[in-house]
């Protein structure tokens, strides 16, 4: 558990920042992923760009009619914070999910997007609730919508020259909901997901006028399932339109079998879990 | 001054752990220290073709790299041993275990080259430049399967794979009475492969002294004292009196860490040639792949029952898993800590078993806590599930019947154990009164009415703690004898220094044993020391294993105590002018008077400062205040307890929800109730992470797939209810303090109960048995099968 030989810088600005990062450098915030990584020699980057001292972007603020999640948010600030419970249910509830205490007051809400682990518990939280990711570099500044910002396993849309300095939510309106719900590796909601899903919906007149819902834990990265939200938008909501909707979870997914549950087990998981969360918004609205 | 003992006196040693003053091996800095990391083998079998340590050799600040042939042929004429067996059945076979493989690698971790480096991070970068020409060879990994014909050997001199075959009990006498039986109940089952994961890993270093030609050897070992021992006699021949073993503050061990290390033997060998300290701290990946592992049986049972409920024959077949090699107690563990055990709180009249002790391409396997008596009790309790489902009775209706009775003891159990004490039927009444087992019971109807997967799951269960006496074990096969030494060191202002034997590494001794000695003697308890873990300090000392420190090391330290207070009774009788007979020692107060003359007294500390005045003691006694005992029991002492789970489980995702959990357990006299609660609070945690999660699962090619805490799921708070906690107290017959053992209780039950539970809930679907881990998915699997579980 020692690490290769690497260089570290703790800038005190985004944009000292910028000037170190590239290639060979990564992007040091909680440290929950990234560390165990390279103790186990899995990933060795020749520069570890601290972003820990920068001063500003530990909040969580209300503007211009979105939310705003600062890079260094913690998973327990973002769990609790009441913003954030209030516009974007699904979100706190992953984050109050992901991992141990000790975990949540290190690890923080955009290094778990930008890590993009396949069974992170956030980044579907983030595609159901829309979120917008805002990545900054010396070259200037870009917004990428969540559903698009999960590319692959570990993979994210972020180049290595690019920090993720925050991530907008957008205000909840009347009659839209959100939540999520999982089964952890250790059974509850303990650990990554084996399988979780996150739903947003927006009902008016009794009936489903929007829905987003996403998966984590399943496939090769968390992912929109559009299917399932199409299939639930015009319905009224009940159990079976919400059972006929979940059918849909695998539409576009490629499951992925590992240590905590066959491809059969976890394409039955998906639809068990879009189903609750989906019932979950529906009650919450 | 109050008593101490059977109070809950907070523990002495926490404030030093928590403020981060504890001090490990991995604390330990040496001037001029060099550091070791060692090369480990990425397959299972191989031949070892070939080693190029040239790369290595040549990287900026490695000191040296020795391999398994190096540490063989030695240097200056010091050369390594193989790591002997502790426990010697009969018609063992031993095959070498050398420090670094020589020829072969085993299994994953098996250690293959040493690197010594300026730092940790250098012996890291080093180990990636060693090139090692590795012939992958076909692995066995199962039990059972490494006995079939054209299985891969491990050692060429075990045919068949097979170390061992131990029977015990009349088969057939056994065999009669199944035959005779209403009924008998048949499973076949696998206890899964567990790791024990203390949360220290393990560590070494060691300095050599050219100027005495002695060798000091830190390590995270439960027992020094034998450590030194096989130092001495087998691995490193230096002679025992010139090694000092040391093991400091060790943070857990569970088994793990009771048994004799190759890299207890490389870090010395290293530190001697390259003539620096060197040290070696374990990386959690390491430990999982070095460490000795617990469990992984194959077995096959039979139960007979007769209609009435009466059990009448128990018969047991296990192929018990070694590993590589065989690790300093692994013999003993499904051997005489498992068969020995089969009767469990029950009358059966007949038991046989026998266990096949196979080498496979895995890690070494050896005692994790509760050893052999966790297997036990999760097989008789599955069995008594088994014949009460069968014959429609309420399992602890059944458990009733056949209870062995209160005025039995001590009882004679057909397989060689004689139980020292118990009252079976009052841990009965208790835990149904402290878990509502009726009302749980009627919970369980109306939630089975609404189609809901409840279960209640009950264990009652034997331990057999502080293996002994001396002669029994070694009849058996130990190799040393299982007594314990205590020393006591009064000073001449009356304060205290106790030298134990035993080890703690996070039991408490600091703290328990303090409070024997303080009530010993009538003294504040801050007045007392406790000093172990170091042969440099420490007369002689077995170790802490087993449950056996409370009742073997803390009885040494009652028979030193005694001695000691009868030497100051001489004393106040000669300086009170009377005579021995009439002096009263107050252990309330700490004082010792004339009977009938309360003035007439003397106080501890004036009487340890008389001993070394030494101007006025009696006739021909020596000065000085210092006595030892090494006590050998005259029997194991036999902790029991019932513990109740109650579970629900979700028909759409398996998942388990333990919902509730209950423990009466009866572990003798209690010196300290905190300390118990947390012993078998930890303990039953451990327990349901065998039952609900834990894993150590190999592929077939002898790869380690849960070989990381992220694929290795270990207990957490968060998946646990308040557990109710209580007790009974049945002292123990044979030992000074009435006390049993205390520390593996909880995971011997609670395997047992939760496991039942689980089967429990399933029963109305017809799912007869599952093995453990009782993961979501295997349970899904099962409803599933049964034809429920679909989608939401
Ligand atoms: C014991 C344990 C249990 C866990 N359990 C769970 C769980 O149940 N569910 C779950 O979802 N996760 C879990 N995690 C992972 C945890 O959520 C991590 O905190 C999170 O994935 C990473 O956040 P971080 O701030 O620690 O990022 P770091 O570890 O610092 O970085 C992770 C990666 O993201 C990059 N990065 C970080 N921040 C930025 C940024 N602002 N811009 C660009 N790149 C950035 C880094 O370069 C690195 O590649 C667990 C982790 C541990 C150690």
């Amino acid at each position: 558990m020692y690490p290769r030989e690497f260089d570290y810088v703790a800038p005190a600005s985004l944009e000292e920042a910028f000037v170190a990062l590239g290639d060979d450098a990564k992007v040091l915030a909680g440290g929950m992923s990234l560390i165990p990584l390279m103790k186990l020699r899995l990933l060795s980057p020749g520069l570890i760009v601290d972003i820990g001292r920068i001063p500003g972007l530990d909040s969580i603020e209300e503007a211009d009619g979105h939310i705003t999640i600062g890079a260094l948010v913690r998973h327990a600030d973002t769990a609790s914070n009441p913003l954030v419970t209030a516009n974007a249910a699904a979100l706190a509830v992953a984050a109050s999910m992901t991992g141990d205490v000790q975990v949540r007051n290190r690890g923080t809400t955009c290094g778990s997007a930008a890590h993009a682990d396949i069974a992170a518990d956030q980044p579907a939280a983030l595609i159901a609730c829309g979120a917008t990711m805002v990545a900054r570099s010396a070259s200037g500044s870009r917004e990428i919508a969540a559903a698009g910002f999960f590319v692959d396993t570990l993979t994210s849309a972020l180049t290595p020259a690019e920090v993720l300095t925050a991530i907008k939510l957008p205000k909840a309106g009347p009659g839209e909901a959100s939540a999520y719900d999982k089964l952890g590796r250790r059974g509850g909601h303990s650990d990554y997901a084996v399988a979780g899903a996150a739903a947003w919906v927006k009902k008016s007149n009794g009936m489903v006028e929007a829905a987003r819902v996403a998966l984590t834990g399943v496939g090769t990265k968390p992912m929109l399932l559009e299917g399932v939200g199409s299939a639930l938008v015009g319905a009224d909501g009940s159990d079976a339109a919400v059972a006929a909707a979940s059918a849909h979870a695998l539409d576009a997914v490629t499951v992925l079998e590992d240590l905590y549950g066959s491809e059969e087990y976890k394409g039955h998981l998906a639809k068990v879990f879009v189903a609750r969360a989906m019932k979950k918004a529906l009650a919450a609205v | 001054m109050t008593r101490y003992l059977g109070t809950s006196v907070k523990r002495v040693e926490d404030p030093r752990f928590l403020r981060g003053l504890g001090k490990y091996v991995a604390n330990l800095t040496l001037p001029n220290m060099a550091y070791a990391a060692v090369k480990r083998s990425p397959l299972a079998h191989a031949k070892i073709r070939g080693i190029d340590t040239t790369r290595a050799k040549a990287l900026d600040g490695v000191i040296a790299v020795f391999t398994g042939e190096d540490l063989l042929e030695g240097t200056g004429g010091f050369k390594c041993g193989s790591l002997p067996c502790g426990f010697q059945v009969p018609n063992l076979n031993m095959p070498p275990h050398n420090p670094l493989a020589v020829d072969k690698v085993r299994h994953v971790g098996d250690g293959i080259a040493v690197v010594v480096a300026e730092s940790p991070y250098i012996a890291e970068d080093a180990l990636d430049l060693i090139e090692v020409d590795l012939d992958p060879l076909p692995a066995v990994v199962d039990a059972r399967g490494a006995m079939a014909d054209g299985a891969p050997l491990v050692h060429d001199s075990a045919e068949q794979n097979l170390a061992f075959h131990w029977p015990l009990g009349d088969e057939e006498a056994v065999n009669e009475a199944l035959s005779k039986s209403d009924h008998v109940v048949e499973l076949e089952f696998i206890n899964q492969r567990l790791i024990a994961n203390a949360m220290e890993p393990r560590a070494a270093a060691a300095e050599w002294d050219p100027a005495t030609e002695s060798l000091t050897v830190w390590t995270t070992s439960q027992n020094p004292h034998t450590i030194r021992l096989l130092l001495g006699a087998f691995t490193l021949g230096i002679p025992e009196h010139k090694i000092r073993v040391i093991s400091p503050d060790v943070g857990g061990g569970f088994g793990s860490k009771i048994f004799h290390y190759p890299e207890e033997v490389i870090v010395p060998f290293a530190a001697r040639a390259v003539g620096r300290p060197v040290k070696w701290v374990a990386t959690r990946s390491e430990s999982y792949v070095t460490d000795a592992q617990g469990r992984d049986h194959v077995t096959k049972a039979k139960l007979g029952v007769n209609n009435d409920g009466t059990m009448t024959a128990l018969h047991v077949t296990t192929w018990a898993n070694m590993g590589a090699y065989l690790s300093t107690f692994g013999p003993l563990i499904p051997t005489a800590l498992y068969i020995t055990l089969f009767s469990g709180v029950y009358k059966t009249p007949v038991i046989f078993g026998e266990a096949y002790g196979t080498f496979t391409h895995t890690v070494p396997v050896d005692a994790y806590r509760g050893a052999g008596r966790p297997e036990a009790s999760y097989l008789v309790e599955t069995m008594v599930d088994l014949a009460a489902r069968k014959l429609g009775m309420d399992p602890v209706e059944l458990r009733r019947k056949n209870l062995i009775p209160t005025d039995a003891f001590p009882y004679q159990t057909p397989v060689a154990l004689m139980y020292d004490s118990g009252n079976y039927q009052a841990l009965f009444e208790k835990i149904e009164e402290l878990s509502g087992y009726e009302s749980l019971r009627k919970e369980q109807e109306a939630a089975r009415a609404e189609g809901r997967l409840v279960g209640v799951g009950f264990a009652s269960c034997i331990e057999a703690s502080g293996p002994a006496p001396s002669a029994v074990a070694v009849g058996l096969g130990a190799a040393i004898g299982l007594f314990e030494s205590g020393a006591i060191r009064v000073h001449p202002t009356g304060k205290v220094t106790v030298l134990t034997g035993s080890h703690s590494h996070g039991q408490g001794h600091e703290t328990t044993f303090a409070q024997i000695v303080a009530d010993q003697f009538g003294i504040d308890i801050a007045d007392v020391d406790i000093v172990h873990g170091d042969t440099g300090r420490v007369q002689y000392g077995i170790g802490t294993y087993g449950s056996r420190s409370a009742a073997i090391g803390g009885s040494a330290l009652v028979k030193s105590a005694e001695k000691i207070r009868e030497k100051l009774k001489q004393i106040a009788a000669h300086q009170l002018e009377a005579s021995v007979e009439d002096m009263v020692y107050d252990q309330d107060e700490g004082t010792i008077s004339v009977a009938g003359s309360p003035d007439m007294v003397k106080t501890f500390a004036e009487l340890a400062f008389a001993s070394v005045l030494a101007n006025n003691l009696p006739e021909g006694m020596e000065p000085g205040l210092e006595e030892s005992s090494f006590y050998d029991p005259a029997n194991f002492t036999f902790p029991a307890s019932a513990h109740v789970a109650k579970v629900e489980i979700d028909p759409k995702t398996g998942e388990v929800d333990l919902q509730s959990y209950a423990a009466v357990d009866d572990v003798g006299n209690v010196i300290n109730p905190m300390i118990v609660e947390g012993q078998i609070l930890g303990g039953i945690v451990q327990g349901v992470g065998q039952a609900l999660w834990e894993n150590g699962i190999y592929d077939e090619d002898g790869q380690l797939l849960s070989g990381s805490m992220l694929s290795y799921a270990m207990p957490r708070a968060d998946g646990f209810p308040s557990i109710a906690l209580d007790r009974i107290e049945t002292p123990s017959p044979h030992n000074p303090l009435g006390v049993k053992g205390a520390g593996e209780m909880g995971t011997i039950a609670a395997t047992a109960a939760v496991s039942s539970a689980v089967l429990d809930a399933l029963a109305p679907l017809g799912v007869r048995h599952l093995n453990m881990p009782l993961t979501a998915e295997k349970i899904h699997q099962a409803i599933a099968a049964a034809g429920n579980g679909g989608g939401e």
